[in-house]
């Protein structure tokens, strides 16, 4: 039956002030809960940042360029850790990155639909593994069953196994972005190469690959700062002390921006109130930051000039 | 005629026009008595003789029975309504069905007298005789000049004789004088006509003997179109040409030969293609032999 709207008026089509009331306050939680993040980022800037600049402030910098890392005693060499760091990631790379892209490339151009169902979930599953797991992997698996037949005088911490097994950590990392940029390239363009009497492998490496290149790029960027932000593998398989000697020998252990920083985050009491120790944590975090922050803003330029619109 | 209104009598008419009178028996249509018989030329050597060829797509049969031959040296029009299967056809002669996972094709293409569907057959292979030019333009993105050089690269050509190659297939494909200025520069800085015209000139690099064209007009502007059908009629002369048009104006102008297809839809729905009527273009569009072919051309279904 129709409504009887023969005297409708104002009041009839107004909101309760309960509902009303209501409407606003939902709209100022999610405001606040919005606002929240943004004010935690902004709080965790300023802590570092603050900390990082009491340590620039009063530390002598000669000693920034002393021997090795050695925070308890004052000496601060900035370049055994950026070595480390860049030594680790780079191997991590090597690794990842040529069996990342071969498995996107059997993904997305060779495998069956049914194969890559199981398959990719599988791939996935490698990106779950905890850190721990591989750093304890790394120790008790890739240095004595491994290396060791290669290097007999291999450390049993050593930056090789850790920049193996971060390597490991990324492969999944990368075989996805990279498996997503590869599926993203049009059916045309492999039609158009098969057309001309390509083979599959043909139109893989000379089509499908260099059309998604700017993808290809992105996942090695986004695994190149996941690798050089990573902490617990290399803090258990290289760089457990917290202290280092300046070393470019792969097979020695060394400790990275990342391991420094858990090692000084420890806290214990010899850390606490001697000299700028505990500062320094601040500045090593602020370091690593910006060196994501640029790698991050590179990747974004070279995305945007090697994007292709197909 | 208004494509919408098309579709409306498609829909009113389709079930008289779609029901089969009785069971399509599908002769061997003899090209050169044919054209004989429309008083053209009649000295045409055969390209491909099809015979009883199926194709699947998994269980469902999408293309049923068809026979034909094409002649060497002309063009050779597909025409019909959507999902009649004359895409779908015209990718057997160069294997391409083999990309799509689960196509199937039955039956023989012979190709110079040689079965494309044998085991020892590379479809690699046939597709460097047998180009395809495809209904979008579908550039590579890659330089105007890497777009060509392409397949002849493939092809082992040296590179001392690619510049030649790039300019000699740029000409013929009527682009050489719009683009020869920025050869290094991106495919994608073309029009929609010239990158259509750059896919032929990729497509003809590789010298085939065959060039088929899906729908290769469908995507450009009448004044564009019209450049390729001119180029259509300029290629005849050195290749076989089979062409999928939607356009029977297009069909009409350009073509000597003209497959009529049609699609007959079963009783679970599935819509099957056939093809219906092989006959000289002139004939086909004047005096057409089966009623479904005289509804479609015109216009009163389709």
């Amino acid at each position: 039956m129709p409504q009887d709207t023969s005297d409708l008026s104002v009041a009839d089509l107004r909101t309760s002030a309960s509902r009303r009331a209501w409407s606003a306050g939902a709209r100022w939680a999610f405001a606040l809960a919005a606002l929240a993040t943004v004010l935690v980022s902004a709080l965790i800037i300023w802590t570092v940042a603050s900390g990082a600049w009491t340590f620039i402030s009063q530390v002598a910098w000669g000693n920034l360029t002393e021997i090795g890392w050695f925070p308890r005693r004052g000496l601060f060499d900035l370049s055994t850790l950026l070595v480390n760091s860049a030594q680790i990631s780079i191997i991590a790379m090597l690794v990842a990155v040529p069996s990342g892209f071969g498995a996107a490339i059997y993904l997305s151009e060779y495998a069956h639909p049914k194969v890559r169902k199981v398959m990719k979930p599988t791939l996935e599953l490698l990106a779950s593994v905890p850190s721990v797991v591989l750093g304890v992997f790394a120790i008790s698996f890739i240095t004595p069953s491994i290396l060791t037949n290669f290097f007999d005088d291999i450390n049993f911490f050593n930056k090789l196994a850790a920049g193996i097994a971060v390597g490991l950590l990324v492969i999944p990392l990368i075989a996805s972005i990279a498996e997503d940029a590869l599926r993203a390239v049009p059916v045309a363009l492999r039609e158009a190469s098969s057309g001309l009497g390509a083979r599959k492998v043909t139109t893989s490496i000379r089509v499908v690959l260099p059309a998604a290149m700017s993808g290809l790029m992105a996942a090695i960027i986004v695994g190149f700062s996941r690798a050089i932000g990573e902490t617990m593998v290399v803090t258990i398989a290289s760089g457990g002390g917290d202290t280092s000697l300046f070393n470019l020998a792969l097979t020695e252990s060394g400790g990275t921006i990342t391991s420094a920083m858990a090692a000084l985050g420890l806290g214990t009491d010899q850390v606490a109130g001697n000299n700028l120790a505990f500062q320094s944590l601040y500045f090593l975090g602020a370091l690593l930051f910006a060196i994501t922050l640029v790698l991050n803003m590179l990747g974004d330029v070279i995305v945007r000039r090697l994007q292709n619109k197909y | 005629m208004n494509p919408e209104k098309a579709l409306m009598t498609d829909e009113s008419e389709a079930p008289e026009i779609l029901a089969p009178s009785e069971p399509h028996t599908q002769t061997r249509i003899d090209v050169s008595a044919v054209a004989a018989m429309a008083g053209q030329r009649a000295d045409t050597e055969t390209v491909f003789e099809c015979g009883d060829i199926n194709v699947y797509y998994g269980d469902f049969l999408a293309l049923r029975d068809v026979t034909l031959d094409i002649a060497a040296h002309e063009v050779t029009a597909f025409i019909g309504p959507s999902g009649c299967g004359k895409t779908t056809f015209l990718r057997c002669f160069n294997r391409m069905n083999d990309l799509i996972e689960g196509a199937r094709v039955d039956g023989t293409i012979h190709y110079h007298g040689v079965n494309l569907y044998q085991d020892e057959v590379d479809p690699v292979e046939v597709r460097r005789r047998v180009g395809m030019v495809f209904q979008k333009p579908n550039p590579f993105p890659k330089s105007i000049y890497d777009n060509i050089a392409y397949g002849p690269r493939l092809a082992g050509v040296k590179r001392s004789a690619l510049d030649d190659v790039v300019e000699g297939s740029l000409t013929r494909a009527a682009l050489w004088d719009e683009v020869k200025d920025r050869l290094k520069m991106s495919a994608y800085g073309l029009s929609g006509g010239q990158q259509q015209r750059l896919c032929i000139a990729r497509a003809i690099a590789v010298q085939p003997d065959v060039v088929l064209m899906d729908e290769p007009c469908s995507a450009l502007d009448p004044i564009a179109t019209g450049r390729i059908e001119e180029l259509i009629a300029e290629l005849k002369t050195e290749y076989t040409i089979i062409i999928v048009t939607h356009n029977m104006q297009q069909a009409a102008r350009i073509s000597d030969m003209t497959a009529f297809f049609s699609v007959q839809a079963n009783e679970m729905g599935h819509r099957t293609g056939e093809l219906v009527e092989y006959a000289p273009t002139s004939l086909i569009f004047t005096n057409p032999d089966d009623p479904r072919t005289e509804a479609y051309i015109t216009g009163r279904v389709g």
